[in-house]
């Protein structure tokens, strides 16, 4: 078994020759999971620090369930999204299925419920801290969100790479709704799993290894820009 | 049993207590306290840990449900800070900080860094300041809305003693400023140093209240006398 | 609401990339045709002549077809000539038409456990790897591939459904997974050939069972209703079929080759 040197051999070259499918593949993946971190933590941040700070009835609970979707089984959320944006589905009109935007709502739902969960427990440590002072200071409800999410910026930061890191390893979600579909809608994880299919291993682990350096260098660019403005940063 | 303190000029309190309580979880941590505190001038709480002074404070400030009434004298609640004994500073810059109070008002900011001696630290971050730095921009922080009343919780408490020599002097400038301030602490030499007015709580009540003077030289409750010869158990 | 909201911004966003300058259709196909890079070779030359481009779904037969039912293809392109019948029937496509065919082989671990090397009775050969309890990958997926194999297993009066994972492993998986999961455990499995040859991860694994009859694989196309589908791209859909079944394409279904070896054999009517 050969797989390994033989992957790696061939990611190199696939990387070094510049091959256009594999970049055109690469962007779409960045793409469709950036986007979709992106709307998660519009939704996600927001909702974490509303649990984070607030306090009502049937909070406790509300966390339980937000907390339990963090596990949502990504081909669950595809088939859910494939219902409402089939042709025969509600949002059918739409003709949503099979593009990136399907993909992008998937993940989004997929990965928004980390972001809140995570947000909340970030953020509900920063707001015990916080409370009084800003009580005092006499700061309404809004405000004080806008607060705490800038000051737990940098723990959001790790949060969004959470969400970021499930939505671009994910396929079960992707492949229901994207469909696969060559210069469309084919991003690295169905290219991975098409080529397993093909019974091409080595191609399928040296895409796996370009996917993985893909994170790294993510999660490498957020780890700069926390360190270029974390001279401010705040024990 | 009511104890006024004998504010020496004919001027209406800044508040006046009367039967104030709080109870947390069942057990009663303040007990029909009934007090005043004049306009003018440095009032100390002293007593021992757990006599219930810092939630006095809060309770004073609004942060924390109470039984009995808060008098303000004429009209609303003054303008009014709570420093906290650990400052509370957000992670961001020592200007940010101000800024968060003062929007863009960096003059006055400025001027007030300046008066804590902070004026070379504003683009730090406020988080990597000295123990002594932070609480000094919490006091700017404080002074920067402008109080009427200032509320201190131990601001001294774990500083060096030049830290906390600095930020009595601040303390005395902003009393003969007109403002009044409202704060506790532990130390007695301290409260000799810059107190007019101390009263001592114990047990959720106020045992004794009087001019700083004289309670400090010749305490007339017990109460008094144990806590500040060093005798009492809380 | 919300959702509703975020799914229009959404679909503004992206309209670039999906509304489609170009006219574009969309195939829900069986998996074999674009594993096995058919679809490569037709495709660019209707495209080329048409200036249609087409969107190829591939997932098992049987999944392409709940897919078309509920009118997430223009065309349907699968090999299980009963379901497509029953499709049509139903009024969820019209004119099925035979398009080509190639036939399926029975492959197996070359140490041959059941000893069915060389036959050329597909059913006798599963008889001998039932008794011989020899392991069995089967797709249980509903696929085309899979209900040709449970038409093969009526016909043994053996029950492989007894022996569920036992030596009848159901891998509820696409061909390709299968391929890889009888390679992993040295299991026989039934294969289009056309998937097999350009299998990459074949292991010690060969064909041992092929040219019977009953092996035939007939693949057929399908313009999805547009009495029921409204959305239907009817007259580009319609231009793929009669492509796909007119000269050109019959053509360049029989010029694919994979290492020489032709695999589809065109048989639309003329």
């Amino acid at each position: 078994m050969n797989d390994m040197a033989e992957a790696l051999r061939i990611a190199v070259t696939l990387v070094l020759s510049g091959d256009g499918d594999l970049w055109e593949i690469v962007l779409l993946s960045l793409r469709v999971s950036l986007s979709a971190t992106a709307l998660a933590c519009l939704i996600g941040m927001p909702l974490g620090a509303l649990l984070a700070t607030q306090r009502f009835a049937g909070r406790g609970a509300a966390i339980v369930c937000i907390n339990a979707l963090m596990g949502l089984p990504p081909v669950v959320v595809g088939l859910m999204v494939y219902l409402a944006l089939s042709r025969s589905g509600p949002l059918g009109t739409f003709g949503l299925l099979y593009t990136p935007a399907a993909m992008i709502i998937a993940q989004t739902i997929l990965i928004a419920p980390i972001v809140a969960a995570l947000s909340r427990q970030v953020l509900e440590a920063l707001h015990l801290e916080y409370d009084e002072q800003f009580r005092s200071l006499g700061l309404g409800r809004v405000a004080a969100i806008r607060a705490l999410l800038w000051d737990g910026r940098f723990a959001l930061m790790t949060v969004g790479l959470a969400g970021f890191g499930r939505a671009i390893a994910e396929v079960g979600a992707v492949i229901v709704v994207g469909g696969n579909i060559d210069h469309l809608t084919r991003v690295m994880t169905t290219a991975i799993a098409l080529e397993t299919s093909k019974g091409d291993l080595a191609l399928a682990l040296a895409l796996g290894l370009v996917l993985m350096v893909l994170a790294l260098v993510v999660n490498a660019a957020v780890h700069g820009v926390r360190n270029s403005e974390g001279q401010l940063a705040h024990a | 049993m009511r104890d006024f303190i004998e504010t020496g000029r004919r001027e209406a309190p800044r508040l006046t207590l009367s039967d104030l309580s709080v109870e947390i979880g069942g057990r009663v941590l303040l007990d029909r306290v009934e007090m005043a505190v004049p306009r003018q001038g440095i009032t100390t709480i002293l007593g021992p840990n757990g006599a219930g002074k810092s939630l006095l404070l809060r309770a004073i400030h609004g942060l924390i449900p109470h039984a009995g009434r808060i008098d303000w004298g004429q009209g609303a609640a003054p303008r009014q800070a709570l420093v906290f004994q650990k400052p509370v500073l957000l992670r961001r810059s020592v200007a940010a900080n101000m800024a968060f109070v003062l929007g863009r008002d960096h003059a006055r900011s400025h001027a007030l860094l300046a008066e804590m001696g902070l004026q070379d630290r504003a683009d730090q971050p406020a988080r990597r300041l000295s123990g002594g730095e932070q609480q000094r921009l919490a006091l700017a922080r404080a002074l920067a809305t402008d109080p009427e009343l200032l509320l201190l919780d131990e601001p001294t408490a774990s500083l060096d003693p030049a830290s906390a020599a600095m930020i009595e002097a601040v303390l005395r400038r902003v009393a003969a400023r007109g403002t009044t301030i409202l704060m506790v602490t532990h130390d007695i030499a301290q409260a000799r140093r810059i107190a007019d007015h101390a009263m001592v709580m114990c047990r959720g009540r106020i045992a004794e209240a009087g001019a700083a003077m004289r309670i400090l030289a010749a305490p007339a409750t017990p109460v008094a006398r144990d806590f500040l010869e060093g005798r009492l158990v809380p | 609401m919300t959702f509703r909201a975020l799914t229009l911004a959404l679909a503004l966003c992206c309209a670039s990339a999906t509304s489609a300058d170009t006219p574009s259709i969309l195939v829900q196909s069986t998996t074999s045709t674009a594993n096995s890079g058919l679809y490569d070779n037709l495709l660019p030359r209707f495209t080329e002549a048409t200036g249609i481009a087409v969107n190829v779904v591939a997932v098992g037969t049987g999944q392409a077809i709940r897919n078309a039912q509920n009118c997430d293809a223009d065309v349907l392109l699968v090999h299980a000539k009963s379901a497509e019948e029953a499709f049509v029937a139903a009024g969820y496509g019209v004119s099925r038409q035979d398009l080509m065919y190639n036939d399926f082989v029975i492959v197996g671990p070359a140490d041959d456990p059941a000893g069915v090397a060389g036959l050329t009775d597909a059913g006798a050969a599963l008889s001998r790897i039932a008794e011989a309890e020899a392991l069995f990958a089967s797709r249980g997926d509903d696929s085309g591939t899979h209900k040709k194999e449970r038409a093969l297993w009526e016909g043994t009066g053996a029950d492989p459904d007894a022996a569920s994972g036992d030596w009848y492993r159901e891998t509820g998986s696409g061909m390709g997974a299968t391929l890889n999961a009888a390679v992993g455990m040295g299991a026989y499995t039934l294969t289009d050939r056309a998937t097999w040859l350009s299998f990459g991860n074949k292991g010690d694994v060969a064909v041992l069972v092929e040219h019977d009859p009953a092996l035939f694989n007939q693949y057929g196309v399908i313009l999805v209703s547009p009495d029921r589908c409204p959305d239907v791209k009817e007259e580009d859909g319609m231009a793929f079929i009669d492509w796909l079944t007119g000269r050109d394409g019959q053509s360049a279904i029989a010029e694919f080759t994979i290492d020489g070896t032709q695999v589809f054999f065109p048989n639309a009517p003329e």
